[in-house]
């Protein structure tokens, strides 16, 4: 037991002293260089984004700009071509359009190819997030009614979200099984057949989105409850006394006042959702190409077949993909990354001896 | 002066009193919106079957965990079984890894979590402060980082690992959990700086102190709240991460608990009690974490995007 403690130690202690010299060897060179020699007026705000920069720069931007680097190449494990092999790998524009041609002509995996997996991907995210945003509201709202009990509802129906996801998951995965899952066995005792879950298309597909939606919709309704008890009662006051009735109500005064709320819930929902990774994979048990989203098909195209030069132009078609629709709804609700009240602040911030 | 400090009291009808004085039917359905009782009772059975589909798997978590060895494959659906026992707890906690994969996710997620929040921290205030050139393509470029699917990073990320040789140890994974929460983190704890007025930092450099010093010594003690939430969401993220363990670490001895924990469902014959047994001890603590902390982590989850 002991020689484990010091193992892990001996592994993770040296790489965060690692970690901590290039990061204050930098600061040294940033603090001479901007301070000493330029004495520019921003020089402290590099030395502190730096930190941050650098990591990102280490573990998001370099990955990106060798994941493109791959895209280029014909890395596979199969034709013994890797990197660390010398000389084996090539590298060219034609492998690039090989492997994008590859993505759109073959088969993904084995069977699917890249076009109705990714119908799929777009089903799955519109039933997730179109559900999650609906039943969330509803829950938000049955919610925010003053009544009794609301503290005891609120922290139950919370319960899914505090779960670890990886636990939830294989739990689930576990109420599905054909003979024991509660399911099926809910479904004998009522004299109904059971459910083939994790063999057949359909109804695992069905699994998979259940499960994400017992996952998603407390995590929703509960940032949509906040949101809520944001409003002025009053507003519904004044639209009781001009006669409005609730449905009025729900339109002209929740809807709108709850938009900066619901705009990037969506935004994000959308991305999560499109980039979830642990229901489709694990719920998935039989590993049915039928379930599989863009994200899954690709882990498994990169790290099941080994097609990792592959894995790579399909992992940039599916970014580009993301992106896309991420700027067009940006663009359509009009949301800012800074807004006027910032510039303000910046502003008053200067007179602070820069 | 003791007139002003005498205080009025008044005495709230409590909850006791108010059954007692209208009996518990009318109490309960005693309406501050005028809703009809029926209305209301309906109101409550949504809520109680929400509950229950909510609760239900956990709950049932807890069923085969305590269910006895000859009867872990049942069809019962009662939530505490017939001779329940602790004998899968027994069993993982001492003729299994446990321990090693904790002690592993512990050390890796404690010591990166202190690390990211750090780095996050003073970066945001960097953000929150200065209008340097490149401020809102940062800002940009951290939004954009939350749309890479991590399955996009994995396969880079594992060439790259084998180059170095650093596959099957944990220095991938400690570089990793420090910075995968750093953008997330950066933009709450910009947006909580945003709410602390400049004149205070103005007032400290008045009184002589550096520019850091009004940072460590006054903005960050007030911020305590926004760096908790950092700090829960760093800690989560790296705790729970399954998909960057399972390509870094091959060897049993070196998983950490989401890959041990799959590795028990995976055999074979999955074994369901133990399996269990460790998914509850796991994830209580950060349960309750959770659900105490649910309020401010909610409201920090919006406070980046919606006030930018």
């Amino acid at each position: 037991m002991s020689s484990v403690v010091l193992r892990s130690l001996g592994d993770v202690l040296p790489t965060l002293g690692v970690i901590v010299l290039v990061v204050v060897a930098l600061e040294l060179l940033l603090y001479l260089v901007l301070k000493r020699m330029l004495n520019y007026k921003y020089s402290l705000a590099y030395m502190l984004v730096m930190p941050a920069a650098l990591g990102l720069l280490v573990l998001v931007v370099y990955p990106i700009v060798y994941n493109i680097v791959i895209a280029f190449s014909d890395t596979n494990l199969f034709a013994g071509r890797f990197p660390t092999r010398p000389g084996s790998v090539s590298y060219g524009v034609g492998e690039f359009i090989d492997n994008i041609k590859l993505v759109f002509t073959a088969p993904v995996l084995k069977q699917e190819y890249f076009f109705p997996v990714f119908g799929r991907t777009m089903l799955w995210t519109f039933l997730q997030v179109a559900v999650h945003v609906t039943l969330g509201m509803m829950v938000a709202m049955l919610l925010n009614r003053p009544m009794k009990l609301r503290g005891f509802y609120r922290t139950v129906i919370l319960f899914p979200w505090a779960v670890p996801q990886v636990i939830a998951v294989l739990a689930w995965r576990g109420e599905f099984n054909f003979d024991y899952g509660y399911f099926n066995v809910i479904l004998t005792q009522m004299g109904f057949d059971k459910i083939p879950w994790m063999s057949d298309p359909f109804w695992n597909y069905l699994a998979v989105n259940m499960t994400n939606w017992w996952l998603g919709v407390p995590f929703m309704s509960v940032v949509l409850l906040g949101g809520l008890q944001s409003i002025d009662p009053s507003y519904y006051e004044a639209a009781e006394i001009d006669g409005g009735g609730k449905w009025v109500q729900f339109k002209e005064i929740t809807l709108p006042l709850m938009r900066p709320v619901l705009t990037p819930a969506v935004v994000l929902g959308v991305i999560w959702t499109f980039n979830q990774f642990n229901v489709p994979f694990f719920i998935n048990q039989q590993e049915l190409e039928t379930s599989d989203i863009l994200v899954t098909a690709l882990y498994r195209a990169a790290f099941e077949y080994n097609r990792y030069g592959f894995a790579s132009a399909f992992a940039i078609i599916i970014f580009l993909i993301l992106m896309a629709f991420t700027l067009i709804y940006m663009r359509l609700s009009n949301f800012q990354v800074d807004v006027g009240q910032s510039k303000k602040r910046l502003a008053q911030a200067k007179t602070v001896g820069e | 002066m003791s007139n002003m400090n005498q205080q009025v009291s008044i005495h709230l009808p409590t909850r006791m009193d108010l059954i007692k004085k209208h009996g518990f039917f009318r109490w309960y359905f005693h309406t501050a919106r005028g809703d009809s009782p029926f209305k209301r009772t309906l109101v409550h059975i949504a809520l109680i079957v929400l509950s229950f589909i909510a609760a239900y798997p956990v709950m049932r978590i807890l069923t085969v965990s305590i269910r006895p060895g000859d009867r872990l494959l049942s069809t019962s659906l009662a939530l505490i079984p017939a001779d329940a026992t602790w004998d899968s707890y027994y069993k993982v906690l001492f003729e299994r890894d446990f321990f090693i994969w904790l002690w592993n996710s512990l050390l890796i997620t404690a010591s990166t979590s202190f690390l990211g929040v750090f780095i996050a921290s003073t970066a945001a205030y960097s953000f929150s402060r200065w209008n340097f050139p490149g401020r809102t393509s940062g800002l940009i470029f951290l939004l954009a980082t939350q749309m890479i699917p991590a399955t996009m990073l994995m396969v880079p990320i594992y060439i790259i690992s084998s180059m170095l040789g650093i596959l099957n140890t944990w220095k991938g994974l400690v570089v990793a959990y420090s910075v995968t929460s750093v953008p997330f983190s950066i933009w709450i704890l910009k947006g909580y700086y945003d709410t602390i007025p400049v004149e205070l930092e103005q007032s400290a450099m008045v009184d002589g102190a550096t520019r850091m010093q009004a940072f460590f010594r006054i903005i960050l003690p007030l911020s305590a709240p926004a760096l908790a939430i950092a700090f829960l969401f760093n800690f989560t993220q790296a705790w729970n991460d399954y998909l960057l363990a399972r390509i870094m670490l091959q060897k049993p001895e070196l998983y950490t608990w989401p890959l041990g924990l799959q590795s028990m469902q995976r055999q074979f014959q999955t074994q369901w009690g133990e399996f269990s047994a460790g998914a509850l001890m796991v994830s209580v603590p950060v349960m309750i974490l959770f659900l105490v902390s649910s309020k401010w982590l909610i409201s920090g989850l919006t406070l980046g995007s919606v006030k930018g």
